[in-house]
């Protein structure tokens, strides 16, 4: 009835994530409990849950990846904690519980901080650089976010019903298979992976399309801001990577569930092929989440610097190059594999071309700054620390390129700092920066800049002290994933770390507290002008936050830069561009799809995971039911009448009109 | 704050007496045989020729980000600046040619310091065969007839030819101080030649996650001179156990780590066989799901 | 301005006498295109998505096609008549669909339900015909668990298999929607995605067959 589930897959035997689910599920229901008395239960549903907006779910997605980071962050606390006190002793984590935290500390950041991120961040600010209304398949949207929301319910819950996958963050076999990992950990892992692997994609189909297809009229290629050409490289490389993730597990639950050999040791299995394949969808993925960061701080550089960006053009020709090479490099993952010398020379030799058009990105940033007004608020700080903090890493990568380098290195804690170094220093840094960035144009206020400074020295300096000894370690010879050592030379550089990680701790804290503040300050800290940062592209046109249709009437684009060729012109001639002409149109209907499909989604994961089979067939046959009641709506959009626009519209231009210091009157 | 002080204070103490310490060079800049000295000098050239090109782009990082601050008055300001020629041409063709030297160094050090590739030596390789074993090490010897459990012992100054593979999942023999690492795999057989130059003790891990007991997959390495290395073999051969398949099984299903010990003797053709096994699992899952 | 209206504006002044919409702005510029090719486009790529998927699995297919493991390999167990008469099957179908599509673009609702029950039924028979494959194999001992090679046929000729079924509770739907609501253009824009998956699944099949069966049998 309830396949493998039983009382004894509650770990009653472990106190750590016992306290912790108690602590964790108390604080949720707690937090429900009062939503619901206070009345916003409708709210929520009607303006966030069940939007289509996508506004509103890159909110989400982002408020998502910062929860998830603070959990991700507890499993890096603990392992840095167990490694700087398990000297010659076994810690205070045994190892069946450490192994899973090491799993699932990978797991988390990249599949629900890093992508949810990034992608909440491209959802957000893609169209409103297009100048269109929304993406091309807006309820797609909203399920994509879900099914993300999904596979991380899952993980969590895998904390406190069974256990987590003990196979480290990729899940290698003949570990993996269900000879040496019996357990439901592996198959938690999977399920969460295939579920929210289908939103990744889904959300990949849903931006190529928009920015290919979707664009204000005027705004040729070379006329969209970098931003929107990173995301659009960030999703072809989604679009041409995940479906190999989701055949490579797709293969390990076959493997698992019905006994076949892709991987296994007997029978012809090849486990080799798993770490190609694997590999072939993960080293893209790196670019996946790299890219909109590269994005975000062409952005910021350009727009606190009060310049155009340097090598528009060069840097669309490095972009594309980097979207293509992305392809060809994946063997560098397991040089030490025995793949001989000219395998492995020929893809070092591609992994370190890679390295170009990446520093060509770099020095068209540094000749942004060149001549410029650099103004230094909180984004333009991250993108300084990203800049420095990205060419060491990206350094220790081109050094890990050389195969015979690698076979000394690899799997080290070397190996362990250059990829915190680059997608902390790269990925995390530019998430920060863009949270700052467009912060104000999401929700009409800006950040705290006190509490975002301290954040920025507590999470960089952090960041250094954490990850450095990493660096020595692993020329010291010390390997990743190690629960206990023998080796007395390590444990102090394993305290400094621990330390740097308990600064990071106050950089999270402090963020934590910007908002707080930010949010009880929020009228002195208003936006009004819809542009607090003198911007140059068409998001900041609109009000602070935009209207649910971003624009009133979509923009005419006739250059690069968009909105700063408008708001020069305005200055220059004292007075606003023309008014349009308005018209009517529609905008797509909310719909709870998403969420009801996630739910169906999840317990189909969970019973798949336990064998439930029956729950696995109502819930597959749910989420089918979901779609067809979706497919049945009558009434898709609503309509926004000329006059709602336009009087929306006129209080746009007049606080623009304010902000430019010009009559609001004055019109050609 | 005497809490934070006391702690940094003993931080310091820790990590200068660390870096007192005698011979505390890290153990891959610490090299003790000719494949870990090349890849050494690969790491430090590498790093030198690429700290050429990272050191100017941060120190113009500090430099543009700190003179172009806007209550800089004097900076010259550039408002439109957004192309040059010649910009493009040396940030596209600088990184281009440093990379094409280090992709040179690279693809002719991939030659020289392919794991299988002969090591030169007057002295006859010697073959090692070795076992990664949940969560242990097996060296066989089969020109000797022994084999050992988590004690490598080898001629100082002769090359060994090491013959890997695994009983499970998958694993990574590395010693650092002789040079490179290399998968070991269950059903493949992977070839690696390293040598140790002089007498010494080394420490010898596995660098592939393997599952609960990995932590303890350290093993020592005892490079001896030549004549103490054949005593050992003498002194080792007929003594103790016998490696057995029945032995070997017990060994595998044996899950905690081992102190060292040798078996005396070892059947031909061992090693082969063992290659070809799936080997044995060692966690039932009990009822609720968990592994035991 | 849409891009129907600058298209509309330049027809308009005497330019474009050939009505071919393109006139001096460039169709990069020519702001977000209208709704049908929006939503079309975007199939297109999911489907190429799905390829990769696919090819995840024949790349899997060529590394394990000799790990037979002392068991039966391609050439033992294909059956060209069948798979002769499971492609016939197939390419029906996919005739079937398209005359289904020309029923939309009539707006006639009985043909269209004739040309997707006839889609539907030499689908399933496509189904059933690889069914008794399977069990058939299955039945011999020759299943999925004997070997690599054989754990890389059947998933991915049942990857395949799978798509068609999903394939075919899509087309029942569709079914349901026009006979409830005709034909209007959210619902044509739905049939012209079914209609460019089911003949994708036909493109796999064909690279399927080749791989799989035709050199299985040749290699």
């Amino acid at each position: 009835m309830f396949g493998k589930l039983t009382l004894h897959s509650i770990p009653w035997d472990q106190p750590i994530p016992l306290i912790a689910a108690a602590i964790v599920g108390g604080a949720l229901f707690a937090t429900l409990v009062w939503t619901w008395r206070a009345g916003h239960i409708p709210y929520l549903w009607n303006e966030w849950i069940t939007s289509v907006d996508h506004k509103r779910i890159g909110v989400m997605y982002c408020l998502f990846a910062l929860v998830m980071l603070v959990r991700g962050f507890v499993d890096a606390a603990m392992m840095r904690s167990q490694q700087a006190i398990a000297e010659g002793n076994g810690g205070y984590l045994p190892p069946e519980h450490y192994d899973q935290i090491f799993s699932a500390h990978g797991t988390i950041m990249i599949f629900f901080v890093a992508m949810p991120f990034m992608i909440g961040i491209m959802n957000f600010v893609v169209p409103l650089q297009l100048g269109v209304r929304d993406v091309a398949f807006p309820t797609l949207n909203n399920v994509s976010f879900w099914l993300t929301a999904s596979g991380a319910l899952l993980i969590n819950v895998s904390l406190v019903v069974g256990e987590f996958a003990k196979t480290g963050w990729l899940a290698y076999p003949p570990l993996s298979e269900l000879r040496f990992s019996p357990g439901v950990g592996v198959d938690y892992y999977l399920w969460a992976l295939q579920i929210s692997g289908v939103g990744t994609l889904l959300s990949g189909v849903n931006l190529v399309t928009t920015i290919l297809k979707m664009r204000a009229p005027g705004m040729g290629y070379t006329r969209m801001p970098m931003f929107c050409w990173t995301s659009l490289a960030s999703n072809l490389l989604i679009v041409a990577a995940f479906p190999i993730l989701t055949a490579t597990l797709a293969m390990l639950l076959l493997d698992r569930y019905l006994g076949f050999h892709f991987f296994t040791n007997d029978l012809g299995g090849n486990q080799m092929m798993f770490v190609n394949l694997i590999w072939a969808w993960g080293h893209p993925e790196v670019y996946i989440l790299i890219l909109p960061a590269f994005g975000i701080f062409s952005e910021v550089v350009s727009t606190f610097s009060s310049k155009p960006l340097f090598g528009y053009r060069s840097m669309i020709v490095a972009t594309m190059v980097i979207c293509i090479l992305s392809f060809m490099v994946w063997l560098h993952h397991f040089f030490t594999m025995g793949a001989g010398a000219d395998v492995n020379g020929f893809f070092g030799v591609t992994t370190m071309i890679i390295a170009v058009p990446t520093g060509v990105k770099v020095f068209n940033w540094l000749f942004t700054m060149y001549g410029g007004r650099i103004r230094f608020h909180v984004p333009m700080m991250w993108a300084v620390a990203f800049m420095i903090t990205f060419v060491i890493g990206g350094m220790t990568g081109v050094l890990l390129a050389v195969p015979p380098a690698d076979f000394v290195l690899h799997n080290s804690l070397f190996l362990v700092a250059h990829f915190h170094n680059v997608i902390i220093g790269g990925v995390l840094f530019g998430a920060f920066a863009g949270y700052n960035y467009w912060f104000p144009k999401a929700f009409g206020f800006r950040l705290d800049e006190f509490w975002g400074k301290t954040a920025f020295w507590l999470w960089v300096v952090g960041f250094y002290v954490a990850f450095m000894p990493l660096y020595v370690l692993g020329l010291m010879g010390m390997t990743r994933r190690m629960q206990h050592y023998d080796v007395p030379e390590w444990q102090p550089w394993l305290i400094l770390a621990a330390f740097g990680a308990l600064m990071i701790a106050g950089g999270i804290a402090s963020q934590v507290m910007q908002l707080y503040v930010s949010i009880k300050r929020r009228k002195d800290l208003a936006d009004l002008s819809g542009d607090p940062w003198d911007g140059r592209s068409l998001e900041w046109i609109t009000t602070s936050p935009p209207p649910p249709f971003n624009f009133a009437v979509l923009p005419n684009v006739k250059g690069e830069e968009a909105y700063w060729g408008i708001k020069s012109q305005a200055r220059e001639n004292r007075e606003l561009s023309e008014t349009p002409k308005y018209e009517a149109f529609s905008i797509p209907r909310n719909s709870p799809t998403g969420f009801v499909t996630a739910f169906f989604t999840t317990a189909l994961g969970f019973a798949a995971v336990w064998h439930i089979w029956w729950l696995v067939i109502l819930g597959f046959l749910g989420a089918w039911a979901t779609f067809v009641v979706f497919a049945w709506r009558d009434e898709n959009e609503t309509e926004v009448t000329a006059e709602e626009a336009r009087q929306l519209d006129d209080k746009r231009r007049a606080a623009k009109a304010r902000m430019l210091d010009i009559p609001a009157e004055a019109t050609a | 704050m005497p809490m934070l002080n006391h702690m940094l204070r003993w931080q310091t103490a820790c990590v200068l007496a660390a870096a007192a310490c005698a011979g505390c060079a890290p153990a891959l800049l610490d090299p003790a045989g000719p494949v870990a000295a090349g890849e050494k000098t690969l790491l430090i050239n590498s790093v030198a020729v690429m700290l050429g090109i990272v050191v100017p782009v941060i120190l113009a990082t500090v430099a543009f980000a700190w003179w172009f601050r806007v209550s800089n008055a004097r900076a010259k300001h550039l408002p439109e600046w957004s192309y040059s020629g010649k910009l493009e041409l040396l940030v596209w063709s600088v990184p281009l040619l440093v990379i094409i030297f280090l992709g040179g160094m690279g693809w002719i050090a991939s030659h020289d310091l392919d794991p299988p590739r002969a090591i030169a030596s007057k002295q006859r390789p010697l073959t090692v065969q070795v076992i990664a074993l949940d969560w242990k090490w097996l060296f066989i010897y089969p020109e000797q007839g022994v084999a050992s459990v988590n004690r490598l012992v080898i001629p100082a100054g002769t090359p060994v030819n090491f013959r890997i593979t695994s009983a499970t999942v998958m694993n990574s023999f590395f010693v650092p101080r002789l040079g490179s690492q290399i998968y070991a795999m269950a059903g493949m057989e992977a070839k690696l030649n390293l040598m140790a130059d002089r007498p010494g003790r080394f420490r010898g891990l596995s660098a592939h996650y393997s599952g609960e007991g990995f932590s303890d997959m350290a093993f020592i390495v005892d490079a001896v001179p030549p004549r103490q290395f054949a005593r050992w073999v003498a002194t080792t051969r007929g003594q103790g156990a016998a490696l057995t398949p029945q032995s070997y099984l017990a060994l595998a299903r044996h899950k905690s780590a081992e102190r060292p010990f040798t078996y005396g003797s070892v059947p031909a053709g061992f090693f082969q066989a063992a290659v070809k096994q799936a080997g044995a699992p060692v966690h039932e899952t009990d009822e609720g799901g968990r592994e035991s | 301005m849409s891009a129907d209206a600058i298209a509309a504006e330049q027809r308009a002044q005497g330019g474009d006498p050939h009505k071919l919409g393109r006139g001096d702005t460039p169709p990069s510029e020519r702001g977000p295109a209208p709704k049908r090719i929006v939503v079309s486009y975007g199939f297109w790529i999911f489907l190429l998505t799905d390829f990769v998927m696919f090819a995840g699995f024949f790349a899997a297919y060529a590394v394990l096609a000799k790990a037979t493991a002392g068991g039966p390999a391609a050439r033992d167990i294909v059956e060209l008549p069948l798979v002769g008469a499971e492609t016939a099957l197939l390419l029906a179908s996919s005739f079937a669909c398209g005359m289904a599509g020309i029923a939309t673009a009539a707006k006639n609702r009985k043909w269209f339900q004739i040309a997707m029950a006839a889609t539907a039924i030499l689908g399933a028979g496509f189904l059933a015909l690889e069914a008794h494959e399977f069990l058939t194999l299955i039945a011999e001992g020759h299943g999925p668990q004997r070997s690599a090679f054989l754990s890389a046929f059947f998933a991915l000729v049942g990857c395949h298999g799978v798509h068609v079924t999903l394939g075919l509770l899509w087309l029942t739907t569709m079914m349901a929607q026009v006979q409830a609501k005709g034909f209007p253009d959210e619902i044509v824009r739905r049939i012209a995605c079914f209609s460019l998956f089911w003949h994708a699944l036909d493109i796999i099949w064909v690279a399927l067959f080749t791989t799989v069966y035709l050199l299985g049998v040749a290699g």
